[in-house]
Formats: structure tokens, sequence, C-alpha cells
């Protein structure tokens, strides 16, 4: 059909699009940030807060909620009264809403709801792509209508807001997370008339008519009893039986307007197909063009695609099915353990047994769980099995299971894209702006060409130093491959250590051009490349590009910004568009993208570009491999056998290749193995000048990946030394004849500088001159590593120097090492120090965030053990469930110890006397009491193996319970502030002896910036665009109105010796006790480097008042509150002033940002004086001024938005 | 009486200018100061190197973790909706103008040759009645000679007169080898004015934390003598118009000023210390002064005393230091 009038298209992903079309359909949204689908609610704040209007001339309104949970209460009541609401979400943000789904559905409320299908939290988190999610909501009483690509999502979206206005059942709208909602593809635009056309007034008026109202009264949500509960359930039975109908309507209406063509089952296929595909989700367009493939060479093949998921037209079903379909497969995206296959497969075989077909064999599998690929190889794997005698009835495609040899085997990947389209291969450091460079390429072959174009992108799981995976097609017929690239025609490495660690040319095709960001003269190229990269390009035939790309960003005052100048080498090599036009485009793009931040932005990025091709080389190559080394093993042969077979494998970007047994059946994994990556991305690594050092240790404490240490040995191990190793003479009484030590890992370290900015000792006739000073990591990485191996052979430092102090603490060994987080954390260091003071004992209940992802997220964990073997037990359940998670830690340890005690004191008569006593006398409240516990507890097991009562036995495998255990809940602002409240609420209401440690960046750092109730007053952040106008949630007050709880609110970068105290009196706490970190974070906008100052301002200025609150000082006679900073020296603005946060205000908005920062002001001198007076320092405080409420203005009054969908 | 004058083209109804300080930025205070007398605002700077290197700390600070993780595509709002360029400045230099109807003086602070102009275009548009260069350039390298820097300030100046079409002066600072020759190369080359001149951050050593750190005190009648003598000698030279810039405190040093040679007087610290009603006590002093000195036209006063006219010329020149020194004997 062709369209009956022209067209607009635009570039972009899923996410934008239904977020375009969803805002234009409400009045309200209430949202909770959660991944994949943050971007759609950030979309439409974006959106209202430059007061943009919906269909019907309204500006809707965004409200984000502390919870997924609340946000679906919130919605339901926005329904009852009679507002268009809708909302996005995923994962266990969609179970969250389950119970309130029931309701809006019971009910008939019009709703949609727009959900990035994603995986379930089970033997591990996964923020990707899946249906597990959706599936668990079909029994809610929502319709579900599935889209499988960003054209698709966008069509959709308009469907469900009209269908439900149409039929009154609220719709759950989903497309697979990241595949389709982060894919940016090239889209013909839905226009506002076509949405009016499709959307019906006359249902809003209905809507409306039907809402609750005191002007015309009537209850609903009545408890029913048995007599009539059922027969009113079934009273909605009409209006489900009206929405197939009513959505193929919509579809058919949709259709005469865009030309494009939907239905509840898509069948696409051989008229005649013998085997057909039964599928929902993208894996349908990747199913189609495979099957289209394969009848191109003869086969009869078909996929049917499901569209109305819910409720399911089993007629419509099989009259898609060609009748000529004897063999059927249904592929789901999900897996139920137990039941005898998966959802869909279940509904298609009820379908067909009902209809009395018993001629067709029907076959289930799974495939795509968590964003696996789904490639037409798979997909060729599934109709080979069908067309197989007895075709497997249950399967898995896309994997190696070789434990229940349930996966289908997989041939080569055929080629199977439209010859034309082109296939590009980026592989950029996460900062370098790789990504957003792509983005706009896309843009501008997308919207400069007739083109079609499609951009996906991969990510690592790191925080610093991540490596990112552009894939890019372009070509002028459809783009119908929601899979990574294979065969790539253009394959080019921003960052030349890549090169060196993987195998970047695995997907290059045979004469594809191959491009090298690399710091080598021309000449010299060739001879840096490893011995399998130089075999693969002769083999290839590769036409091989080189460019020193960071020197020219350099010159052009870019710094390691090389996006611009790579993507103009592409554009030149790949030959897409003119060279000229290109530069043309480009520039426009740049001008369009940094405008704003000023012509001096502009001006730099467009000499880069005008530089970049005098710059790159093409490089000859010779007709054989010359290198005689090959790339280094991707883990030192040293690493342990699971390292070796298992992670190492991820590490190298190969974990597809691993099969099922490969993995522990239950997500427990082996801790340190972190330490195997050695990922060296510091540019500059700090030099310690022994001659210098006070030996403060300040620079071990504040290091957030634990890469630069202090260690102490007797002057004769230094003897066998390598030279690299420095050490100098301990200063301490107590231990004559010792040497002092700081030693980096230079691998590990990246470069954040923390170590040199908190080191105090200067070179009194050089002031700039510090014990640490940062130079240059390549030329001293391989002797700082020979250093670094021998310090690790060095023993524990001796107890007498292992004080309650920010250096004795600092001897200890972390357990916590070189995670992922980003470069100069402010949260790590926290976790880092709990694990020197209790990491031999500890439990970490882990909330879901940047802690759990840096803490747990693989190929490695930073967790480790010390020589003992002891180390954190550390665990992730939910977000939201964090402080029940580790409450029930605590009750369980409980349980366990006092059996222990109760068997001990049981076995007592029969048990060597001094070992009763003593253990029973061991003060465990302090490292020297465990440590005397421990030895008896060894004891004790021996003197339990010759005891023949079966307690003895029982004892035995519960006497570590004897020894004093340490539960930590740990997790961020997002968590206790919000999400957790409740819980954390509960556990410090429970008087149990339980820690709790906030790692407070006053924003959701890990989802990008989200407000939270921790977020201050003035500060901006995402759904707080115009600055947030409500003051800080105070945690600590409110945890310390209980009373025997123990709070303290800490900075370590303000004053560390009062955060070792802090968490010292927490652990000997008798009940709960809470600690507030102050965590410096990327989120504040302010270079990381300067983060221990910033700290330091907040304590200065009273914006973060450190203090602890210690019941237990009650006995002491001393007052409980004690205030740890001084009255503020300094206005909040010397502060705020240097972050961004706040400062970005000030520029959308002064006259805003100044009346914020005045009432910011006033919140924290009142504050200040309220902890005064709880310590006793000052008078009680008078009652506040109750703070006017300020309507939130719009960040810009509606400037011309650069982005097509952006005017709704 | 008239104390009304014309400086850079515009119509003042009196020659006592607030300078250039972070008084504007307060919408309460620029109309205590039109209250008390002013008759027109000289703008804080402009500072094209803040601007700019704010822009690139954005770039560097909030985009490089932009498309980096899966989880968070960026970490803060749309960030194209927090101006980093001149907005602000440009928004509040129209707010006064159209609160106060009263002309204002708009100033800048480039870096490169580009910038300057770039800048001073937006501050045209934005509907500034003249344009204060706030220029600032320290030779700092043994490769850098006095004249290379003369060229690059005139250099500067020229490009910005030929790309706006209001009235352009140079804020100059006192260190030039030749403030004389450098003052009659701008007027050669249309400059409309000068302003003498500058007050810069100057070192400190803090002696606490071992830092050199940059320090500001608020000027004083000390400060103003040098401005004295450069009006006293440039008055008699050049035709275009001085203002007096830095450490006039009272009314006397108004008078003095003119006196000396200055079209306008500019005060920025009295009216820091004193608050801006401070404007109307000066004010009144001068008239109360040239009422006693029977003068009914500061027009009469402008330069009276400069080098020509004042019985003791010499005072302006070298022998002035060894005079001094005499005195300070004595």
């Amino acid at each position: 059909m062709i369209s009956p009038r022209p067209i607009t298209t635009a570039t972009l992903d899923a996410n934008e699009a239904v977020a375009s079309v969803a805002y234009r359909l409400s009045e309200l949204f209430v949202i909770y940030p959660i991944t994949p689908s943050s971007p759609m609610g950030e979309w439409v704040d974006e959106w209202s807060s430059k007061s943009q209007k919906n269909l019907w001339d309204h500006v809707p309104e965004v409200v984000q909620m502390q919870s997924e949970g609340g946000a679906a209460g919130a919605l339901h009541g926005a329904l009852q009264s009679g507002s268009m609401a809708s909302s996005f979400t995923a994962s266990q943000g969609l179970l969250l809403m389950i119970p309130n789904l029931y309701k809006i559905a019971g009910e008939l409320h019009p709703f949609a709801l727009h959900v990035t299908a994603r995986a379930l939290a089970t033997h591990a988190l996964s923020i990707f792509g899946d249906h597990s999610d959706v599936m668990a909501c079909r029994q809610t009483g929502c319709a579900m209508l599935c889209s499988g690509s960003v054209q698709e999502a966008q069509d959709f979206a308009v469907i469900t807001h009209a269908a439900t206005l149409a039929t009154r059942v609220p719709f759950i709208h989903f497309f697979d997370g990241f595949r389709t909602s982060h894919e940016v593809a090239k889209i013909a635009l839905l226009s506002d008339d076509d949405l009016r056309a499709l959307v019906d007034d006359s249902h809003v008026d209905a809507f409306r008519s039907n809402a609750l109202s005191p002007d015309r009264p009537s209850v609903r949500g009545t408890a029913q009893n048995p007599d009539v509960f059922f027969q009113a359930r079934e009273a909605c039975n009409p209006f489900y039986d009206r929405v197939a109908a009513t959505v193929q309507s919509l579809f058919d209406e949709f259709a005469s307007r865009t030309g494009r063509s939907y239905h509840l089952f898509d069948y696409e296929g051989h008229p005649e197909a013998e085997q057909v595909i039964i599928i929902m989700g993208s894996g349908g367009e990747t199913a189609s063009e495979t099957s289209a493939w394969l009848n191109a060479k003869g086969g009869k093949t078909g996929v049917l695609r499901v569209r109305l998921y819910r409720p399911l037209d089993a007629a419509a079903l099989l009259a898609a099915l060609p009748k000529t379909a004897k063999k059927v497969a249904v592929l789901d995206r999900t897996k139920e353990p137990g039941a005898l296959g998966e959802p869909l497969f279940l509904d298609v075989a009820t379908a067909l047994f009902e209809a009395g077909r018993n001629d067709v064999t029907l076959i289930g599998g799974r495939y795509g769980l968590g964003s696996k690929e789904f490639t037409p190889g798979m997909v060729r794997a599934v109709f080979e099995e069908l067309k197989a005698a007895q075709p497997r009835r249950r399967f898995t495609v896309g994997i190696n299971d070789d434990v229940t040899r349930l996966s289908l085997a997989c041939e080569a990947e055929p080629d199977i894209e439209p010859k034309g389209t082109r296939r590009a291969l980026f592989y950029g450091l996460g900062a370098d702006g790789t990504v957003g460079a792509n983005k706009n390429s896309i843009k501008i072959i997308g919207e400069g060409t007739e083109l079609n174009a499609q951009g996906y992108f991969v990510y690592d799981s790191k925080k610093s130093g991540a490596m990112t995976i552009s894939h890019l097609r372009f070509g002028p017929g459809a783009i119908r491959a929601p899979y990574l690239i294979d065969k790539a025609e253009f394959v080019a490495v921003h960052h030349f250590p890549f090169v060196e660690k993987m195998d970047v040319l695995g997907h290059a095709a045979a004469g594809a051009t191959f491009l090298i960001n690399v710091a080598t003269p021309a000449d010299k190229v060739w001879d840096r490349l490893p011995r399998e990269v130089q075999e693969r390009i002769i083999a290839l035939k590769l036409e091989l590009y080189a460019i020193d790309a960071y020197t020219v960003a350099r010159a052009a005052g870019m710094g390691g910004q090389i996006n611009t100048i790579m993507q103009t080498c592409f554009f030149a090599l790949a030959g897409v568009l003119p060279r000229d036009e290109a530069i043309v485009a480009i520039k426009e793009a740049i001008r369009k993208t940094y405008g704003r931040k000023g012509e001096a932005v502009v001006a730099k990025n467009e000499a880069a570009v005008d530089a970049a091709l005098a710059a790159m080389h093409r490089i000859e190559v010779p007709a054989a491999v010359t290198a005689t080394v090959g790339r280094p093993p991707v883990v030192p042969p040293a690493a342990p056998e699971f390292v070796q077979r298992v992670t190492a494998v991820m590490l190298a970007g190969d974990g597809d290749t691993l099969p099922v047994s490969a993995f522990p059946p239950d997500g427990t994994f082996p801790v340190a193995t972190a330490r195997w990556e050695k990922r060296s991305i510091a540019q500059e690594l700090p030099v310690w000048d022994p001659s210098l050092c006070i030996q403060c240790n300040k620079c071990v404490l504040v290091c957030p990946h634990s890469a630069i240490r202090a260690g102490v040995c007797p002057v004769a191990d230094t003897q066998s030394a390598p030279e690299s190793f420095l050490h100098t003479k301990l200063r301490s009484n107590d231990l004559p004849g010792y040497e002092y030590v700081i030693q980096v890992a230079p691998d590990d370290c990246t470069g954040c500088t923390l170590c040199y900015k908190v080191c105090p000792a200067k070179d009194k006739s050089d002031l700039s001159r510090k014990a640490l000073m940062m130079a240059p990591a390549d030329p001293r990485r391989d002797a700082d590593r020979t250093a670094f191996d021998f310090f690790l052979t060095l023993p524990p430092a001796p107890a007498v120097l292992l004080q309650d102090t920010v250096k004795g603490t600092q001897f200890r060994e972390p357990l916590f090492e070189f995670s992922g987080a980003c470069a100069g954390c402010g949260e790590t260091p926290y976790v880092k120090l709990l694990t020197q003071l209790y990491g031999d004992r500890l439990y970490v209940a882990n909330a879901t965030g940047c802690s759990s992802i840096y803490g747990g997220n693989l190929p490695t964990t930073p967790y480790t053990a010390n020589s003992a073997g002891r180390g954190p037990a550390w665990s992730n359940s939910l977000f939201e469930d964090n402080a029940e998670y580790g409450l029930g830690m605590r009750a369980g340890v409980d349980q366990l110890a006092a059996q222990a005690w109760r068997l001990f004191d049981e076995l007592s008569p029969v048990l060597p006397p001094a070992l009763v006593a003593g253990l029973k006398a061991a003060d465990q409240s302090a490292d020297a009491g465990i440590a005397v516990a421990r030895g008896l507890v060894v004891d004790l097991e021996a003197a339990l193996a010759s005891i023949e009562d079966p307690k003895a036995a029982q004892l035995a495998q519960l006497a570590n319970y004897l020894v004093k255990k340490s539960v930590w809940i740990v997790g961020g602002d997002g968590w206790a502030y919000d999400i957790g409240f409740g819980g954390l609420d509960h556990v410090l209401a429970s008087g149990r002896k339980i820690n709790i440690l906030v790692l407070d960046t006053e924003v959701y750092s890990n989802t990008g910036g989200q407000k939270s109730k921790s977020t201050p007053l003035g500060a901006v952040a995402k759904f707080s665009a115009a600055g947030k106008d409500t003051d800080k949630k105070d945690l600590a007050l409110i945890a310390a109105s209980y009373g025997n709880v123990y709070v303290a609110r800490v900075a370590f970068g303000a004053k560390d010796s009062q955060t070792i105290q802090a968490f010292i009196e927490a652990e000997a706490h008798p009940g709960p006790s809470l600690i507030i970190a102050y965590s410096h974070c990327i989120a504040h906008g302010y270079s990381m480097a300067n983060g221990l100052d910033q700290q330091k301002l907040a304590v200065e200025t009273g914006s973060w008042p450190l203090f602890r609150h210690n019941p237990g000082r009650t006995a002491e006679g001393k007052a409980v509150t004690v205030l740890d900073s001084a009255a503020p020296k300094q206005p909040l603005s010397a502060y705020t002033r240097n972050e961004l946060r706040f400062q970005a205000l000030h520029r959308s908005d002064p006259e805003r940002a100044k009346m914020l920062a005045g009432r910011a002001q006033e919140a924290v001198d009142r504050r200040f004086a309220h902890y005064q007076y709880l310590a006793g320092e000052g008078p009680a405080p008078a009652d506040p001024k109750p703070m006017p409420a300020v309507k939130p203005t719009a960040v810009k009054p509606a400037p011309a938005p650069d982005k097509p969908t952006s005017t709704p | 009486m008239n104390l009304t004058t014309t400086y850079l083209g515009l119509k003042l109804a009196n020659p006592l200018l607030p300078g250039a300080s972070p008084m504007v930025d307060n919408m309460d205070t620029v109309r205590r100061l039109q209250d008390a007398g002013a008759p027109a605002f000289v703008m804080h700077s402009l500072f094209a190197e803040q601007i700019e290197g704010n822009a690139a700390a954005f770039d560097r600070h909030v985009g490089r973790w932009e498309e980096s993780f899966a989880e968070a595509s960026s970490m803060f709002p749309d960030t194209s909706d927090y101006a980093l360029g001149p907005e602000e400045y440009l928004e509040r230099l129209a707010t006064i103008k159209r609160a106060t109807g009263l002309p204002v003086i708009a100033s800048l602070n480039g870096t490169k040759l580009g910038s300057w102009v770039d800048h001073a275009r937006h501050i045209e548009k934005a509907g500034a009645d003249a344009l204060e260069l706030n220029t600032y350039f320290l030779a700092t390298q043994c490769s850098v000679t006095g004249a290379d820097l003369e060229t690059r300030l005139v250099e500067i100046a020229k490009a910005v007169r030929s790309a706006v079409n209001i009235p352009v002066a140079v804020k100059l600072s006192p260190f030039y080898t030749s403030v004389a020759h450098l003052a009659g190369w701008l007027e050669e080359e249309k400059i409309d004015g000068l302003v003498l001149f500058n007050r810069f951050f100057q070192p400190e050593i803090d002696l606490d934390s071992l830092e050199v750190r940059p320090h500001l005190d608020l000027s004083g009648s000390e400060d103003l003598r040098l401005r004295l003598r450069w009006l006293g000698l440039l008055r008699d030279q050049v035709s275009f118009n001085l203002s007096c810039s830095g450490g006039v405190q009272s009314a006397d040093d108004v008078v003095k000023s003119l006196l000396a040679g200055a079209d306008t007087v500019q005060t920025v610290a009295a009216l820091l210390r004193r608050g801006p009603g401070e404007l109307a006590v000066m004010l009144a002093g001068l008239r109360r002064w040239m009422e006693e000195h029977e003068y009914q036209d500061v027009h009469e006063m402008r330069g009276a005393l400069s080098q020509r006219r004042c019985p003791d010329p010499e005072a302006y020149e070298r022998g002035n230091y060894l005079r001094s020194l005499q005195l300070w004997r004595e």
C-alpha cells in the first residue's frame, strides 16, 4: 500500500519515538526510573519542563515517585480521578506494579503502559532484554501488544493509547529492552494529525464521565463476599471480547493513513510454508528475514508474528497460520522453570488443540534471554530442527547447553542481509565520545540521504575505562536486522590497546577497511600490530588506515575527545556521502550538538574535523606477517582455573561461546577475580617519594580502587626486593627495624589523582612537590608492576600497627579491590574501609545500584579474601528490598549463632574447661578477641571430632558462628531515601544489631542522575530540571528519633578520622546503626579530582554537617549527639558554585536559581542550628518558617528543538 | 549648575558612574543606584575565558560520561537547556536597560581575537549603548616584548571597533611602558575613549596553607593618585574621552578626577562599602564643591588641572618622584 501523503522521517531510538507518542496522548506521567525504560521518562520530563503541549493543547505533568509500586498506586489514583495517565517501566519495576495493574484492569481504566521488556533478576541481575517481566503480567487483565522494531514501537504506541480508550481495557505495550528501545533507526514519523485521526475524543469524554467525582458520587473498591465476587469478576468479559476487533480496526485505520499495515498476527513467508516459527518482538524481524532468505533458496518456511498477545484471538492466530504448516516452532523469550512449555507455546498449543489441528507437530524453544543475540543462524537452526523427522519437543537456541543438552546446534552465520547494506563496527572508549558521534553519523546518513540507517551500541560493565562497540548499518533497502554485525565492511578501533586485548577483526568482512587510532608514526604502525591482527589483515585483504587522533585532538584543544576526528575519517573512508558533503554535515551536527556550549567548543571541534584527514594515513600492508609477538594472554597463567576457563573468556569478549556447564547453577561466583583483569587504563600514575612521605596513609584511604597500598616489612625482607620497590624506615617506636612502603598497582590504578590530592607531605623547598606526584604511566608501568608483585608477597602488617586510626586501618588488607567504579568514585573508599575493618567476618546485603554494579557485575568480582581465606560474603537481592534482605541475613546468622552457643553450652561438660572458659570470655568486640575466639574454635573443632554425641557433629558444622559476624546493609540514596525507605525504617525500628551504610550521592547515579529525596534544595537533576525546590530529607534525624539507633553523618574527604570513628562506633553499637556517607559523584558535574575539596567545602559550608548520634553515650552521662564539624565558615555558595548541578540553574533561570540558593542557605543554617541544639551547643531552634510552595518554572520557554519528535 | 556630560557619545546627567562591579546583578541595587543619581551603568565584565572555560569543563566533566554506560546515557537533564554562552549576561544587560531606561555600558574581557569580536557583536545586539574593553595582558614571558603586547591590544581594539557600531572604550592597565603612546595610538585607531585604570587580583601568599592565591582588596583613595597623574598627562595629548576608575572614594576624589581631565568618574568601592546611596552623597558633595568654588558647569572643570594647565607641570612628571621622597624625609 502506498502512503497517501509525504512521509516525514527521522532517525531516533524507540524510547524517544514511543515517548513522543505517549506525551502527545497523555496529560500526566507518573514514573520511576528503571533501565532500559528510563529515557522515555526523561524525554517526557524534558518536554514538560519546556512547556511543550500535548494533543489537547495542555502541558502534561511528570511526577517522579519513590518506586514503581508507588508510581502504580499514583497512576491508579490519577486514572480514577479521570486523568489520562501513562507510564514507562521494565523488569522488577513492572513486577512492583502488578498489584495495581490488577486493580486498574479490574476497574476497567483506560491506561497505556509502555514497557521495555527486560529480564527479571533470578540467579543474577540482568539489565538486558527478554520477556520475563511482561510474561509475569499476562494474568493481570491488561491487554498486551508487542512491537518488534523502532517503527513498530512508535506505531503501536498510538494503537495502544487509542485502543485502551476505545476498549477501557488497560494496555501494556512492550518492545525488546535495548534491542529495540535503544536501537537508532530511520523511521516514518507520526504527525499530530495521525494521532488525532486515531484517538477518538468521544472515548476521552467517556473516560472523564466515568471518573470518580463528588459531583456525581459513586464508590469503587468495595469488598465483596462469596455470594457475588465471582459473578462480578465475570462482568468485564464483554470488554475483553471486543479488544481484538478494536485493535484490528485501529490497525486498519492506521494502515489507511500511513500505508503501514499490521494485524493481530502477521504472517510473512511462503504461502504454502511447511515449517513455521511463531514469535513475538524483535526476533520476528530476524526470523522473517531469514525465512525469506531460506525461501529464496527453495525453502518452504514462514514466520507468524504475534502482535496482540492478550487477549489472544485464537481464531485470528489460526487464520493467519498457513494451512500447509505441518511443523510449527513457538519461540519464547522467557523461561518458566517446571512448566510444560513457555507461555506463548502453551497458548499456541491450546489454540491448535481446540481447533483439532493434531496434524501439526508443535515444538517450543527459548531464545534470547537477557539480550542474548538472536541471529539468522539460530533461526535457520530452528527451521532445520523442524525439518527433522522427530524434532525436539523442547529446545533452546543461541547457547551451548552441554548440561541438559537442550540447545540446537547452529552453523556459521549466513549473510542474509540485502546486497548494498554497508556495515561498520567501531570500538570506542567510554569517555571518547564514539557513541555520540556515531549517533550523529546515523542521523547524518538517515536524514541527509535516501539511505536507511540503523545504529546499535554495546557497552561493557565498567564505569571507568569502559569499552563501547557501535554497530552501524546503512543501505538503500529496509534494514531488518536486530542483531549485531557479523561481517563489517568497515572496522574502526578508536583506542589502540583494544587491538592488543581482543579480536577486533573477528567480525571484519573480506576486503574491509580497517582504521586504527594509534600514537605511532605511519611507517611504524604495521610493526606495532600483534601477530594475530597482522594475520587477519593479510588473510582478509583489509585496507589499513591509521591516525594519531589523540594528537590531532590535543592540537585542536579537545583533550581526549577524538570523536569528531574519527567520524570524519569514517565518512572519508566509507564513501557513503561525498567527502565534502560529509564534512559539511559533520560540522552541522557539531553545531547542533555543541552550539549551546559556545563558539569556542564548536570551533575546536571544527578545527579537529579539518585536521583529521591530513593526519590519516594509508598503511601499506606487507605480503607476509612480520610480527613475532602475539596478543598477550587475557589473564596471566597464575590465575586460578575458573578464571582461566570462564572469566578470561568473558574478558576477551567471547562469553557467548561459554557452555552452560561453565556456570554455577545458582549464581554463586568465586571472589577475588578482579585482580586478574589488568586494565592498565591510567594515563598517569602516582609516584611515591619516600624521602618526603610522612607515613600518614591518607592516600591509601582515599583510593577508590585499592590501587595504592601501605605496607611494612622487616628490613631483611627488602634484600630480595626488585630495584623499583621503594621503601623507607618505618616511623614507629613499636617496630624498630621495619621498613615502610607505599605501593601503586599500576595496572589497576585509574589515574584519578585523589591520592595525589590528599597527600599532605610537601617538599619544604619546593612546595609544588609532594610525596606523591603524578607521572606518565607508560614509562614506569613495567617497573611498578614488578614492585607491586613483590609488595603482594609481604606478610600482613603486625597487629601493633593496626590501630583504629586512619593510619592503622590503612595497614589492613582491603578485601575489595580494583572494582569497575568510575575513576575518582566517592563511594568505594567507604566500601573498602568497611572490608578493611570487618571484611573477614562481614556480610553485605547490597542494594541494586552503582555499588551492586561495581561490586558484582561480571566478568570480574572485586570482593576478595584474605590469606586465611576469609572475606566478605556479599550479595545483591533487589533494589527495593535491601534493608529487609540484610535483616534476614542478620536474623539467619543470629539463629545459627544461637544454636551454636546452645550446643556449646550443652556440650560444655565434655569439652576442655579452659576451652569453654576461653571462648566465653573472649572479648569479640575487637580484632584481638576475634582472633582468640577463632583460635579456640579451631581447638573446639578438634575436640568435637572425638566426641560421639550427635550434637558434637551439629556443633562442628556451626562452630564458626561462635565467632562474631558483622552484618552491613549497603546501598545508595535512591534505595535508602526512596524505594527502600519503608524497609530501612523497619530495620531501624527492629532494635537488632545491624549496620546500615548509605553511600549518599544525593541522586540516582546508576540510572543517570534522576533526583532522589536526598537531592539538595536548588540542585538540578533529571525530574528536577528547574532545580529541586524542596529540602533534602534528613534521614539522619529521622533515624535518630528512634532513640536507640546509632547515626553518623560522615565525609571522608572532610574529616577522615571521624569516618573511621563512626564505622567503629557503629559496629560496637548493640542496636541498629546508620552511617550516611557523603559520596562525590560524576552526577554532580565537576572533575572527580576535586572530590575531596568539595567534600571539605560541603562540610565547611554546613551543607553536610558531620555528626554522630550515639545512644551509648547516655550511660556515660554525655550528650548523645556530637557535632563533629564547626559552624559554617563560608556561605553555601562557596561549595555550590563548583558543581554543575547547582550552577546549571544559574544559567537557565538565574532568578529562580538565586531564590533557591537563598532558601538553601536558610535550610542549611536552620539544620546546623538544630544539630547544635541536639549537641547541647545551641539554643532550641525556633519553629522553622514554612517554606512557600514554589511553582516549578519551565527550564526554557520551549526553544526550537533539534529533534523532530521533540515537538509533540 | 550643569552636571551633564557626554561620554562615549552618550549624554549623561552627571559624570559619576557606578563602575564595573557585581552590583548590576541585583536589580534592587540597580534601582537604588538609579535613585541615587546614576546617569548610566557600567556592567561588570563578560569574561570570555570563563564562558569558554565553563563550556570546556562542562564538556570534559559532563559530556565525557554521556553514552558510556548501558544504564545511563547521560547524567544530567538535557544540557542544551543550560546556556553556557553569554546569555545570562546579555539578558541582564537588557533587563537593566528596560528597567531603568538609562544607558548601559557593557564590559568585555575576551581571549582570542575571534572571541572579542564575537562577544562584542552579541553585546551590541543585546542593546548595549557602549562597550568597554577590559584588557589585561601581562607580559609573563621573556620572549614577549612590550611592543608585542601593545600591538596585540590595538589589533583587538581595532577589530572590535570595526565589528560594532556602538562607541568603544579601552580600559587599560597601568603597566604599559608608554601609556601615552598607547593612548595616542588607540585614538588614531578611532577608539572612543580610555578608562584609567584596571585593577586586578594580585597574588597573595597564604602562610597557613602555603599556597599562592589571587587576592583583591577594594580600592582606597591612595589608588587614585596613579589615575590622576595619567589623566593629567593624557588630557592635553588626546581628545577622546577619559574616564577615571579606581580609588574614587569621595566627592573630593570626583572633583580631583575631573580637574585632572576625566570626562567621567567611575566608583565602586565606596558604593560597596557604604551602599548605593553613597552615589547621591558624592554627587551632593560635587555640587557643593562647585558652588563653593563657583563652577557652573562640569565642563569648566574638565582638565582644569591637567599637566599643561596646572601651575606646576613638573609635578606630573618624574620630578614628582624625587620631591616626594624629599618630602618624606622632611
